[in-house]
């Protein structure tokens, strides 16, 4: 008997399911034929209004990122709405879990809403997946901070606001070369981790190339991202006095306090995942007294100000970290890109697509994570990254 | 009475299989039809894998009454392997039918090897030993694929492992023309995804039939006895290890060629997708359909993997109602005044629930 209950539970959970779906196209289907009725009244110089997907972790482990992406961008939405500009956008943001087959979910919802530019996802395994498919289908899109080669290898509609995980590692060795030439270098990296794993690589190549000590290599997975000692002692053991983490900032956050505890005191040295460390809930910034970091973005600049207090306001004072900004700007990105296109509101995903893609290699573009950004043919932006130092709790430049 | 056991056995059976042609023509249908929406359509293939997964990890936990903690771990060697395989034929095999079905025969064979590995050691101890070495078995899989690196070129595979954790794809000696398959923990990438809706269908089927073959084989009575007790079954000279085994590597097996179907779906994926959540997810299937009940892990599979789709008009709150939605399921399936209330709607069955 209990069977047959269940059997009517799932079935009627199958048919809440699919009559959800079937109403939600509906109501798809009804929104697009408003917006063409109204993009038909309004050609010409008139307001034209685009509909502008992202995707990113709004749950789970990730969350911060792409909470910081969805919200930055729709900063940016918001800002060019109230603006007097001929484009405007509807916005929408999806959640993905940082996962491949969620991400491709929600890239397909977003289709069926009707989206015509992907300004996401956030994560680097889940861009991969979504990047084929918008190739395949001709969907236009920028990721802002998908930083793995192969996003945008192979895919002439694939561009990327952040930089690339290579070029993190070689900005990164370069930096220490030239201003700390005689650092014993630890390495400490998550190798389950696609960021992690690729910034490391080229890191090491590029340090051994330029002649730096690279003394101890010390490697954690996702499970075991709660205790460092042994890595940290590792790396004391092994002499290094300059600590090299191509990691997010909730590991990094565990590894500062244990190094503290154990009286080792390197200087630490991280990339673009580690901002956000300062904003981190029930962290002690003094942790992170000296802390480096080489990040495009800083929230204490103050060319950045405007972006900053906007974000605050709008979201119960968090402090914008620099997926927010890589997601502002990328907004940015795709409205420049669409005026210099010319394209108009009823223009279809695929044509928009094929307009942006001969625009993104002309145009070039200042904003918040820097200036004269341009894109080559592969969709890798080139940018010039800043080293920031924390001092007092903030992000100042190192003297020196 | 035993004459009507049987046939009732036959009728579910049937109907198992009918309802999945049923939901294959119909979702073709609706597809060709253009009334499906994208969403919907891009579900499709992660649903038959999630059935072939649910429905071969009943095959362990509900007929062989063995908990399986790791079958993830399965499907990541499947996934993997077919993967590899696929990606290897590019050129040799341009059917993209073909190199699929030889993906996922590749993947079910390395699935198999795996779960023979595994089982035969600990399917010879009692008790829940199983559960641990299937989770430690999922555990250790993830890390091994997170160290592997895989490249091919016209000499062939290049396979490199990574222990030291410093050897990257240079380190394979790729000729000019040759391509990286795995890269460590960046996992797979530029996969020419070839899965369809119909490998996927063909895939249940032949899964279905598999599972239900067995299960009512003399085999599968002899499994099925051995979950029921186990003294009693070895006291008649049957080999307990042998049909235990059996049970569990063809359900490895199973997930393995659901795994190989569901790496290829995907341009882009990394061993960190089958942990131990994933392993849950599957059992969550399994139990919520109804242990040994294989046509309930069908619709559990289903249902479960388009309830978060359908809950994004719930934005943030989306997995909270999840959760809320899969307690209230679990409650009221097991709640009596429930049960009573369509006990009575169908007078016809009652005796038959007293007779049991």
């Amino acid at each position: 008997m209990k069977k047959k209950l269940l059997a009517f539970v799932m079935a009627a959970t199958m048919v809440f399911s699919l009559a959800a779906c079937g109403s939600s196209s509906s109501n798809d289907s009804s929104s697009s034929s408003d917006s063409s009725d109204s993009d038909s009244a309004q050609s010409g110089d008139e307001v034209q209004t685009f509909k502008l997907g992202s995707i990113g972790p709004l749950t789970g482990d990730n969350a911060i990122y792409g909470q910081a992406v969805v919200y930055g961008a729709q900063l940016a939405v918001d800002e060019i709405n109230a603006s007097d500009s001929k484009i405007k956008f509807e916005f929408k943001g999806e959640d993905d879990e940082a996962d491949g087959e969620k991400s491709t979910n929600a890239y397909n919802k977003l289709m069926d809403w009707g989206m015509q530019v992907l300004v996401g996802p956030t994560t680097t395994g889940a861009s991969m997946a979504v990047a084929d498919v918008c190739n395949s289908e001709r969907t236009f899109m920028i990721t802002p901070s998908a930083s793995a080669v192969d996003v945008t290898a192979g895919k002439d509609n694939v561009f990327q606001v952040c930089f690339t995980d290579p070029n993190q590692g070689i900005s990164s060795a370069d930096y220490i070369a030239e201003n700390m030439p005689d650092a014993k270098i630890a390495v400490l990296y998550r190798n389950d981790d696609a960021y992690s794993q690729g910034i490391h690589d080229t890191f090491v190549k590029e340090a051994t190339e330029k002649g730096m000590s690279v003394v101890y290599e010390g490697t954690f997975t996702n499970d075991t991202a709660t205790d460092f000692s042994v890595q940290l002692s590792g790396a004391q053991s092994n002499g290094a006095d300059l600590v090299f983490m191509p990691i997010y900032y909730q590991p990094a956050s565990i590894v500062l306090a244990q190094a503290k505890a154990m009286g080792y005191a390197p200087t630490f040295f991280g990339v673009d995942g580690m901002d956000g460390i300062l904003t981190m809930e029930g962290f002690d910034p003094s942790l992170a007294e000296g802390l480096m970091l080489l990040t495009p973005f800083s929230a204490t600049v103050p060319e950045t100000q405007s972006f900053v207090e906007a974000y605050t306001a709008a979201n119960d004072g968090v402090t914008p970290n620099q997926f927010a900004a890589d997601a502002y700007d990328g907004v940015y990105i795709v409205k420049e890109a669409l005026e210099k296109a010319g394209c108009t509101a009823d223009m279809s995903s695929a044509d928009i697509c094929e307009a942006l893609v001969a625009q993104m290699t002309q145009i070039s573009y200042s904003g918040l994570t820097g200036k004269d950004m341009t894109w080559n043919a592969e969709g890798q932006v080139s940018k010039a990254p800043t080293a920031y130092v924390i001092k007092g709790g903030e992000y100042v430049l190192p003297e020196a | 009475m035993k004459q009507r056991k049987i046939s009732k056995t036959n009728v579910v059976n049937f109907s198992t299989y009918l309802g999945m042609v049923i939901f294959f023509l119909v979702m073709t249908a609706l597809s060709k039809a253009g009334v499906l929406n994208r969403s919907m359509t891009g579900l499709l293939v992660p649903i038959c894998c999630y059935m072939s997964m649910a429905v071969s990890l009943n095959l362990t936990v509900g007929i062989l009454g063995e908990l399986s903690l790791g079958h993830a771990g399965f499907m990541s060697v499947g996934a993997f392997a077919g993967v590899i395989a696929s990606q290897s034929l590019l050129d040799v095999v341009p059917s993209a039918g073909l190199r699929l079905t030889i993906a996922m025969i590749v993947g079910a064979l390395f699935a198999t090897v795996a779960g023979f590995i595994v089982g035969a050691p600990v399917l010879r101890l009692q008790g829940d030993y199983l559960a641990i070495v299937t989770l430690a078995f999922g555990e250790i899989i993830k890390e091994l694929v997170t160290c592997l690196i895989v490249g091919h070129d016209e000499n062939g595979l290049h396979i490199l492992f990574n222990l030291t954790g410093n050897k990257t794809v240079e380190d394979l000696g790729l000729s000019d023309t040759g391509i990286a398959i795995i890269k460590g923990a960046q996992g797979t990438a530029s996969v020419k995804t070839i899965a369809s809706f119909t490998a996927g269908f063909i895939l249940v089927m032949v899964t279905l039939f598999i599972v239900l073959n067995l299960k009512h084989s003399r085999a599968g009575r002899a499994i099925m006895a051995l979950r029921d007790n186990r003294i009693a079954t070895s006291s008649i000279g049957i080999n307990t290890t042998k049909y235990k085994l059996m049970a569990f590597v063809t359900s490895a097996a199973l997930a393995g060629a659901a795994g190989a179907l569901y790496g290829l779906n995907y341009s882009s994926l990394q061993a960190a997708k089958f942990n131990f959540n994933t392993s849950i997810l599957v059992l969550v299937f399994v139990v919520l359909g109804g242990l040994g009940n294989i046509w309930g892990s069908l619709v559990a599979a289903a249902a479960l993997t388009i309830l978060p789709e359908a809950l994004r008009e719930f934005a943030d709150y989306r997995m909270l109602v999840y959760a809320i939605v899969l307690i209230l399921v679990m409650l009221a399936t097991h709640n009596p005044t429930l049960q009573s209330f369509f006990a009575r709607l169908k007078p016809g069955k009652k005796e038959e629930k007293e007779a049991a």
